[in-house]
């Protein structure tokens, strides 16, 4: 692999971490400060993806679709708490993984009422459309650089909520110590609505991203939830720089995985993580102990 | 665990039979059904998920043919139950046992999914019962798996690809790296191309796959920037050969290492594909232009009863029908004369829309095999790549 | 004499089934026996040891598969070679995944366990091995020959479902016994409140490995008979989905008793069964029975707290968490 090819290659690696890291951030943050582990996260990914379809397919314009798409989201995932995952907070993570399985259930079978079970794709925005040429005969579509940049901006707009403002300190003291955050009088219900509409937002947004350059199809949402927990799990859980690592390290490890050991590449991360649990049981920004 | 049966009174009532006689005459069906009870065809099919369309063509092709026969075939009335299969081999066996065991369908049309339909197999080898595949293109059907009962009206996946090798070898084209999905069918079909190719002196330069049925394609086609072979033979299907074709042209591969494919790779999939797919071509045993009169008789009936422009599904589900007719006619429609009837399905010459349509000692179709081009958003026909193509059904003992 | 009256009517009813009803029903029963086994197993590390595992469904599909890798061709494969050598590869995995998920608690080993059983679907599903993404088949079910003699063929459906129904009692028996032995209690002593077991002297790390391999294995009896009844197997058999269908289950039936689980699966596949048959959308149906059971059990499944945040108690976020260790504690 000569050096260019390498280049390459890395590119997009990071490229699907980054989208990686655009949902994975969006699960971390709704355990670290919720306590509550959702796996309809995948299926919001997915619902996300559909939305993005749809609305551009009625509006015409892709930014319509993520904007929109991205707000309806945020909304479905106030009333969603509103109405179910409230009633989760401190009940134990069985009741959590059922429940969030009946809501997957439930969000696929609306999926299929509301825009049907075709396979679909997305158009970029014409300006994105085109390709770079980068080696004698191949070019890289500039959608592709364009993810790599919207998502580098979407993180560090996070990472300076999380570090400079109010919300990202009551964030961060949830994170470290859920019940000490409680006693020093933070009102949790508020926060707590608005950091999981936040989170769907961010599965949403994930989907919406990645539907010009991949396919809408109604079981994307399960492998992708799947990736975000290894994700997750490699980074530590509530970690959102964790979350960046993990993503990051799960590109590479499919990509250079892919083309250097074909028939095992996607059991390759399932190894990785393994090596991480025995290295750092808590992941490799995780606290000591959970 | 998670699949769907239809099995509604409106289905049944729909269904081309009961349409077709009752607009006839509907004062003179009491007597024929009371002679005869409806033969009951289970179409499993996938009516949800990828293939959901397919699934659909295949029905309304079968159903076409019933219609035009007045409902009946061999002097019988036909019933119709469905089921979804949904393209999931894991409720396959559960799905068929249900249409067997409990709808008690005296033959079974089905499916898209080569997985699938070979959990289909399974069961009606056990079960004997007779047993039509619309699609699936599993070797091993009409091969290992091969049985009296169990007949195909669409392909093997060799039967495919095959001439393709030496289409290429042909054109002076010595190096070729092959891309598709790590699957049965993939696999089956680059194997066959394979085959043929290096027999005829060229060079497969790397065998390269994604699992079914991931469509990131992009760190395989920096892969294939760097390998440069003379060209690019790759099988996919639906969604992810919609993506292939426009990731391998947003790639800029296209303008210095042409694409050719199996031709599912711009089947039913060309609206999506647009421009990137122009010049791409395949080989199928179809050809969207065939000027063939069956062909264009066809095309004109189907849009007639369905308003859509008919395609291979359709005309596999048409001749799923027309071989059940042939084996149905020989026995004057009594279904318990098994043998004579399976022998005059083997037997049967149907002048299909796709060309004369045989059967082989496994059941499986013997036809030509066209090389297509996509031009102006269709697949046109540019030659035949083979005559009469005849699968070579490894393993299999009635042959 | 009255607590053995029901469940002997049940035995009786078991026995008479086959005799009573069509073979599509005989083999729906023995579906539903099967999973029920499943859902027994799942509970032993759910339940009794406070083990919220989601990858059950893969030791039960890696059981399968060894069942179809060990089936020669076209002919039956032995049923007292391949049985055994179904739940061992089960168990190893049920070992090496346990022995990895353990060193994490709670959230982690949900995490964990989901990661490790999609690690072995992603195996069968992108390898070659047996079939891929396509499955393989078991072309002809296993038999118990001897000396030439065919001692039992489970080709037949009503062989088949005597056979499941003897497995199933023999798995109530063993989990009873294990759940009332002093094993079974130091389980549920470290489940209740890890901090004290220890204190106690309890191996807590050791005998938490041991019910989840146990519990695996019995996992594996269940897809082994799951893959001789459809013949065939496939990657999705070893999918997450299935593991939170059976947790589903497991939670409906309760999760206190051995026999519970089953009354759960029955009703669920049973549910599945009716609503398939009725409506177009009956995911969305159970979907919405599943959030209603979960919501209306209220602390219903809360003697899972202490696992879930084990020796930390101050870390508990919730009002709640006090008085549900003080109860564990009573219990």
């Amino acid at each position: 692999m000569d050096l260019v090819t390498f280049g390459v290659q890395l590119l997009n690696a990071i490229q699907y971490g980054m989208v990686l890291f655009l949902v994975a951030s969006g699960l971390t943050l709704v355990f670290g400060i919720l306590g509550v582990i959702n796996l309809a996260h995948g299926a919001f990914y997915m619902l996300g993806a559909y939305l993005a379809y749809w609305i551009a397919a009625y509006t015409g314009s892709f930014w319509i679709a993520m904007v929109a798409g991205v707000a309806i989201a945020f909304v479905v995932g106030l009333v969603l708490e509103n109405v179910f995952i409230r009633r989760l907070y401190g009940r134990d993570h069985l009741v959590q993984v059922l429940l969030s399985f009946g809501l997957i259930l439930v969000i696929d079978e609306a999926r299929e009422i509301l825009f049907g079970k075709d396979v679909h794709s997305v158009a970029p925005p014409a300006w994105l459309s085109g390709s770079i040429q980068l080696t004698d005969n191949l070019s890289y579509p500039v959608y592709r650089l364009a993810i790599c940049g919207f998502c580098l901006i979407v993180a560090a707009l996070i990472f300076l909520v999380i570090t400079r403002t109010k919300i990202g300190m009551i964030v961060r003291a949830g994170a470290e110590n859920r019940e000490m955050t409680r006693v020093l009088g933070i009102k949790f219900d508020v926060v707590n609505r608005y950091v999981f509409a936040v989170g769907i937002a961010l599965a949403a947004l994930g989907g919406i991203v990645i539907a010009p350059i991949s396919t809408v199809f109604p079981g994307m949402g399960d492998g992708m939830l799947i990736l975000s927990f290894v994700v997750v799990v490699l980074g530590g859980i509530g970690s959102v720089a964790g979350a960046a690592v993990g993503a990051l390290l799960i590109g590479l490890t499919d990509t250079f995985g892919k083309v250097f050991f074909p028939s095992v590449s996607s059991i390759l991360i399932y190894v990785l993580m393994a090596a991480v649990l025995l290295w750092r049981p808590n992941g490799i920004l995780g606290r000591r102990e959970v | 665990m998670s699949s769907r049966l239809i099995v509604s009174r409106r289905t049944l009532l729909t269904g081309a039979a009961g349409a077709a006689t009752l607009a006839v005459a509907p004062g003179l069906r009491a007597p024929a059904i009371a002679q005869n009870a409806p033969l009951k065809v289970g179409l499993m099919l996938p009516y949800t998920g990828t293939y959901a369309k397919l699934g659909k063509f295949i029905d309304d092709g079968f159903r076409l043919y019933v219609e035009q026969k007045g409902g009946k075939l061999g002097g019988r009335e036909i019933a119709f139950v469905q089921v979804d299969d949904e393209s999931k081999p894991e409720a396959a066996t559960d799905n068929m046992n249900r249409l067997v065991g409990r709808e008690k369908a005296d033959v079974v049309i089905g499916t898209v999914h080569s997985g699938v339909a070979m959990a289909m197999v399974k069961v009606a080898r056990d079960t004997k019962t007779l047993m039509i595949i619309p699609n699936a293109g599993a070797n091993d059907a009409t091969g290992p798996a091969c049985a009296p009962n169990i007949f195909r009206s669409s392909f093997s996946n060799w039967q495919t690809t095959f001439p393709m090798g030496k289409v290429l070898a042909d054109a002076g084209i010595k190096n070729v790296a092959t891309i598709t999905w790590r699957y049965t069918a993939g696999s089956e079909m680059i194997d066959a191309f394979a085959e043929n190719f290096t027999k005829h002196g060229g060079k497969i330069a790397e065998k390269m796959t994604v699992p079914f049925p991931e469509v990131e394609f992009q760190a395989l086609l920096t892969r294939v920037a760097t390998l440069k072979p003379d060209a690019v033979f790759s099988f996919f299907a639906g969604g992810g050969a919609v993506k292939f074709v426009k990731d391998y042209a947003a790639a800029g591969l296209g303008k210095t290492i042409p694409l050719y494919g199996a031709g599912f790779l711009t089947d039913g999939t060309l609206a999506a594909q647009g421009d990137a797919a122009n010049g791409i071509r395949t080989t199928l045993h179809y050809a969207d232009n065939l000027d063939i009169p069956a062909n264009v008789a066809f095309l004109k009936a189907f849009k007639e009863k369905t308003g859509n422009v008919g395609d291979i599904y359709a005309v596999q589900g048409y001749d799923a029908a027309a071989l059940l007719d042939a084996g149905m006619t020989a026995v004057g429609g009594d279904d318990k004369q098994r043998d004579k009837m399976i022998a005059a399905m083997g037997a049967a010459k149907i002048d299909s829309p796709r060309g004369p349509l045989s059967f082989n000692k496994a059941h499986n179709p013997i036809q030509n095999i066209y090389l297509r081009e996509v031009r102006n958003g269709r697949n046109e026909m540019i030659s035949i790549a083979q005559k009469d193509v005849d699968d070579p059904a490894r393993g299999c003992k009635l042959a | 004499m009255r607590g053995w009256f029901i469940p002997v009517v049940l035995l009786i009813a078991a026995i008479a089934l086959p005799f009573a009803v069509p073979t599509y029903y005989v083999q729906f029963v023995s579906k539903a026996f099967i999973m029920g086994i499943l859902a027994m197993a799942l509970n032993l590390a759910v339940g009794h040891g406070g083990m919220v595992s989601l990858c059950h469904a893969a030791f039960f599909g890696l059981a399968g598969y060894v069942l179809a890798l060990l089936s020669p061709g076209y002919d039956p494969a032995s049923l007292l070679l391949t049985l055994p050598a179904a739940m061992l590869a089960a168990a190893a995995a049920a070992l090496i995944i346990g022995a990895l998920a353990l060193r994490t608690r709670g959230v982690y080993f949900i995490m964990v366990t989901l990661a490790f059983g999609e690690m072995l679907f992603f195996l069968f599903h992108d390898t070659g091995i047996a079939g891929g993404s396509d499955g393989a088949y078991v072309n002809a079910k296993p038999e118990i020959t001897l000396a030439g003699h065919r001692l039992l063929d489970l080709a037949s459906p009503t062989a088949f479902y005597f056979v499941v129904l003897f497995f199933l009692i023999a798995t109530i028996a063993v989990l009873t016994m294990l759940v009332q032995s002093p094993f079974g209690h130091a389980l549920a002593a470290a489940r209740d409140n890890e901090r004290r077991a220890r204190s106690l002297g309890f191996p807590i790390y050791r005998i938490r490995l041991i019910a989840f391999v146990v519990s695996g294995a019995i996992a594996g009896l269940a897809g082994y008979f799951a893959a001789a009844q459809f013949g065939f197997v496939a990657p999705q058999m070893l999918g997450w989905h299935l593991s939170a269908t059976v947790l589903v289950m497991v939670l409906i039936g309760g999760l206190r008793s051995v026999t519970g689980p089953l009354i759960g699966a029955l009703v669920l596949i049973v549910l599945e069964e009716v609503l398939k048959a009725s409506t177009d959308y009956w995911k969305l149906i159970e979907g919405l029975i599943i959030i209603v059971i979960v919501l209306a059990l209220p602390g219903g499944v809360r003697q899972l707290w202490p696992m879930i945040f084990g020796e930390r108690s101050e870390e508990q976020p919730a009002h709640q968490a006090a008085p549900t260790i003080a109860e564990g504690r009573n219990g």
